[in-house]
């Protein structure tokens, strides 16, 4: 059960996939400009990186590994991804059309995010189990949701900031985003402590 | 000995206080010219009932009300009506507005006056008096009074709070008023508490007017009305509605919610001597007391008709030559003046002169230091530097999700912040961008619906229209097919000659 | 080989079906964006923007035809909301279009005006009365300034004239201070 824990923990927070394996920083910069967004982008990578996971690790362990196809695991990770970002597109696009229309081009962009595809890639690395896997790849999505959220709202404040004119937009959040990275590498020691 | 209450924040300014309240009331001698705006009250503008040359006589109602949330205005003596002109108001925007210019022909002659017996009309007939008698709140938001005196059907008014505390520095016009008719402010307040339906009063009066408090207390005695009167610790803004209520009843009046709503109402001492005048005696609100002080020879109280221009009653006190500006209202929520020619309102509590030496301008605005002093300040629990940094970069929906419109304006955070911002002008711009822009969408919306129904109409006619034309055409190819062949046909051509020609025959001897 | 390609095959049939069956299960009926769109336009109805209206326009944006800089009564404000509603970036307003001007109703010179009612069918808020060979005049408080009537009429007696501020539109002014010259 510990072990579940630190999986989930760890991804969280000590390997967090945007601050400390940097992955994933295009919808990082582009969905972060409001809260509302940045919780719904994170809210569906969730969902589609721990189905994902869950996903690669049934065609990895049952149908590549007994087939000796290994060769074949990007590809087919990437079309499983596909096909899951697809589904939940058009679940948003029937429950929530702003949100839909907000997310745009990031929404169909998960698919290409690398960390969706990073993830499912490192499980099969660290050798976990089904549970393990959906668990690694659910704390991953919590903790890109966690970095969104976070930075979503230091940016909605930094609009009422006065920036100078040549660091305005992209140049303050990439500071930012680098100030925030330093914050979590404090979270380097945490699983040593075991 | 009832247990007070606190409110959080608040500051506590120099009083000020002594220089105006020695001597006693003076009234302010009778202008030639009274200027008397029909924008007044808070809600909805007066209606004007007079025209250019009409006689009125002192107490006349000059104005009904506009609306329902609105009251009369009365002729504050007697004269000739010289017209209904724009003129300036004191206002912060220093516009002109229209008022009713009357010529006072020096007899001051009162319009026959009906004092009531309160106790033995209905209610609602009370009100309607109330507001024909033009009372508007005296504390500085000149709310009808009438309207405050009724509740919803949820709501209940059980205790009737009187308002004497007078929290702003500078001002003494209640203090004065309550030292010099505690009677009458008691028999007003009590027939208030009768119009509302309430069974208590209890007066809260800041502890630094011990003078006021001493003849109210002995005034409630002698009239053996159940009336406390209550010192409270002085703490700007005290004052406040909802901070008197929460320090006497203990009672937070949270967000969206009105004192009613938690059995309480709230009136200005003033007011209640106004609602006494009105009803006891019969004389409508044509006059007020007014506290001129400052940067003036002689500070005082003065007793002012509503209309005299703010510029004679300033001459009354003397103001010294390095006056420069002149605020409407006290040091913390008053504002400056654009113009002297502006007359004295209803809401008018204080003409206040200032030099450069008494209010030394404040140093340059210097960026928030997020030390939190404003938050401490708030008497409402708000966090001003949150609502100052998104009113400053107009991110105005934020500011509003921060609780901009409880903000009372009081001034606090103003006054505690070390690096001099000025954030209640922050607030106001941004309060008032948002009303504005509510307004806009409002008329977006029924734009929106207007052309929405225009279009709808626009459909019915050409469909109304082809339906016409459809039935016509079939009427016709009814009438071939009857006609069956050729010749019947011109047969039919022939008989619709022939009866057009009839017709024009009939016609011709009728225009001979 | 042969294996790879079945896995393959095998992987993408079950994936197409799924999908297959979602895209029927959550079909989309209509567009509520468009609502929401057509919420933050002015709704002057002025066709400046090269559509025959308020809605037609949201229509485009939400459709992806038209660009969110197209409105001229929205002003700069209309477009940041805009911006922030579809996630867009600001763009300024475009030339072609217009150029944003204070609020302004029309006013009929009524000394001039020969009742020809053209105007009465030009105004996409019937904000015009009047009758044939009658006066017209408009309703202020009804007039979206959209300057629609101002083409039709023959005689050239519509004028536009900016609200003026009043104390009851008159707003608090952001807070100004000068900026302290650096020593």
């Amino acid at each position: 059960m510990a072990s579940y824990l630190f999986i989930v923990l760890g991804a969280v927070l000590v390997n967090n996939v945007v601050f400390v394996r940097i992955l994933g920083l295009c919808p990082f910069m582009g969905v972060s400009k409001k809260l509302e967004t940045a919780t719904g982008m994170g809210a569906a990578t969730t969902f589609v990186l721990t189905m994902a996971c869950g996903a690669s690790y049934v065609i990895d362990s049952w149908l590549l590994i007994p087939n000796h196809l290994e060769y074949l695991r990007t590809l087919s990770f990437i079309v499983t991804i596909a096909a899951i970002v697809q589904l939940t597109e058009l679940v948003i696009q029937k429950t929530s059309p702003v949100l839909h229309q907000v997310l745009g081009i990031y929404l169909p962009l998960i698919t290409t995010n690398c960390a969706v595809l990073g993830v499912p890639l490192l499980n099969v690395g660290l050798k976990h189990n089904m549970v393990e896997s959906m668990l690694f790849g659910f704390g991953s999505a919590v903790g890109f949701t966690l970095a969104l959220i976070l930075f979503a709202g230091i940016r909605e404040r930094l609009e009422g900031a006065d920036v100078p004119v040549y660091f305005r937009g992209t140049a303050i959040a990439m500071i930012t985003t680098a100030i925030m990275s330093l914050a979590f590498m404090g979270f380097a020691g945490l699983d040593k402590y075991k | 000995m009832r247990p007070l209450f606190g409110f959080t924040g608040g500051v506590k300014p120099a009083s000020h206080k002594t220089e105006s309240n020695q001597g006693g009331i003076v009234v302010a001698p009778l202008p030639p010219v009274l200027t008397v705006p029909l924008r007044q009250n808070a809600g909805l503008a007066s209606r004007p009932l007079v025209q250019a040359g009409d006689r009125v006589l002192k107490g006349q109602a000059i104005a009904g009300p506009g609306g329902s949330i609105s009251v009369a205005i009365h002729a504050p003596t007697s004269g000739t009506v010289r017209g209904i002109e724009t003129h300036p108001i004191p206002h912060p925007s220093g516009l002109l507005a229209p008022c009713v210019v009357i010529e006072a022909d020096g007899e001051d002659r009162w319009i026959e006056r009906t004092p009531v017996d309160p106790y033995a009309l209905p209610v609602e007939e009370l009100r309607t008096r109330l507001r024909d008698a033009g009372v508007v709140g005296l504390g500085g938001a000149a709310f009808p009074s009438f309207v405050k005196t009724q509740h919803g059907p949820t709501q209940r008014i059980e205790t009737l709070i009187l308002n004497g505390a007078e929290c702003e520095p500078f001002i003494t016009c209640d203090d004065l008023l309550m030292r010099t008719q505690a009677g009458q402010i008691l028999d007003g307040a009590a027939v208030l508490a009768h119009i509302a339906g309430a069974q208590r009063i209890v007066v809260g009066i800041e502890d630094n007017k011990p003078e006021a408090v001493a003849a109210m207390t002995a005034a409630a005695q002698r009239a053996g009305l159940l009336v406390e009167v209550v010192a409270v610790p002085t703490r700007y803004p005290a004052g406040g509605e909802k901070q008197l209520i929460r320090v006497l009843t203990g009672i937070e009046v949270p967000f969206g919610k009105l004192p009613p709503d938690y059995g309480v109402q709230c009136f200005n001492v003033a007011t209640a001597y106004a609602t006494a005048r009105a009803l006891l005696h019969g004389e409508p609100m044509i006059s007020r007391l007014v506290t001129v002080t400052g940067n003036v020879e002689r500070p005082g109280n003065f007793e002012v008709r509503i209309g005299t221009p703010i510029a004679d009653l300033l001459k009354l006190a003397e103001p010294k030559a390095d006056t420069d500006r002149n605020l409407m209202g006290g040091p913390m929520m008053g504002f400056a003046l654009p113009t002297l020619d502006a007359p004295v309102i209803k809401a008018t509590n204080c003409i206040l002169a200032g030099s450069k030496a008494m209010f030394p301008a404040p140093g340059p605005e210097m960026p928030c230091i997020r030390c939190g002093s404003c938050a401490r300040a708030c008497p409402m629990d708000l966090q001003p530097f949150e609502m100052y940094w998104f009113s400053r970069a107009k991110i105005l929906g934020k500011a509003q999700e921060y609780h901009l419109f409880d903000c009372i304006e009081c001034g606090c955070c103003t006054y505690v912040c070390p690096s001099r911002i000025p954030l209640v002008d922050y607030f106001r711009f941004a309060k008032s961008e948002i009303r504005a822009r509510e307004k806009e969408n409002e008329a977006a919306d029924a734009a929106r619906q207007r052309y929405e129904f225009r279009l709808e109409r626009e459909e019915r006619e050409k469909q109304e229209k082809a339906a016409k034309l459809a039935a016509k055409a079939a009427e016709t190819k009814a009438k071939l097919a009857q006609a069956g062949d050729a010749d019947d046909k011109k047969a039919l051509i022939a008989a619709a000659v022939a009866r057009a020609q009839e017709q024009k025959a009939e016609e011709k001897p009728g225009v001979e | 080989m042969l294996e790879a390609l079945l896995v393959m095959a095998l992987g993408s049939v079950i994936l197409g079906g799924a999908l297959g069956y979602a895209s029927v299960k959550f079909r989309v009926e209509g567009d509520p964006l468009v609502e929401k769109i057509d919420a933050i336009l002015p709704q002057t109805q002025c066709g400046q923007c090269g559509f025959p209206g308020c809605k037609p326009y949201a229509e485009a944006i939400a459709k992806g035809e038209a660009d969110i800089n197209c409105c001229p009564p929205g002003g700069e404000d209309g477009i940041h909301k805009l911006a922030d509603l579809l996630g867009r970036e600001f763009k300024p307003l475009s030339g072609e279009h217009g150029v944003e001007k204070p609020k302004s109703t029309a006013v009929i010179d009524e000394n001039v005006c020969i009742g020809c009612t053209l105007c009465i069918q030009a105004c996409p808020v019937d904000a015009i009365v009047g009758a044939a060979k009658q006066m017209h005049t408009v309703v202020a408080s009804q007039c979206t300034g959209c300057e629609l009537c101002l083409a039709p009429c023959p005689v050239n007696c519509i004028d536009m004239v900016p609200i003026p501020e009043t104390i009851d539109n008159w707003k608090w002014k952001y807070p100004v201070f000068a900026v302290q010259k650096a020593a």
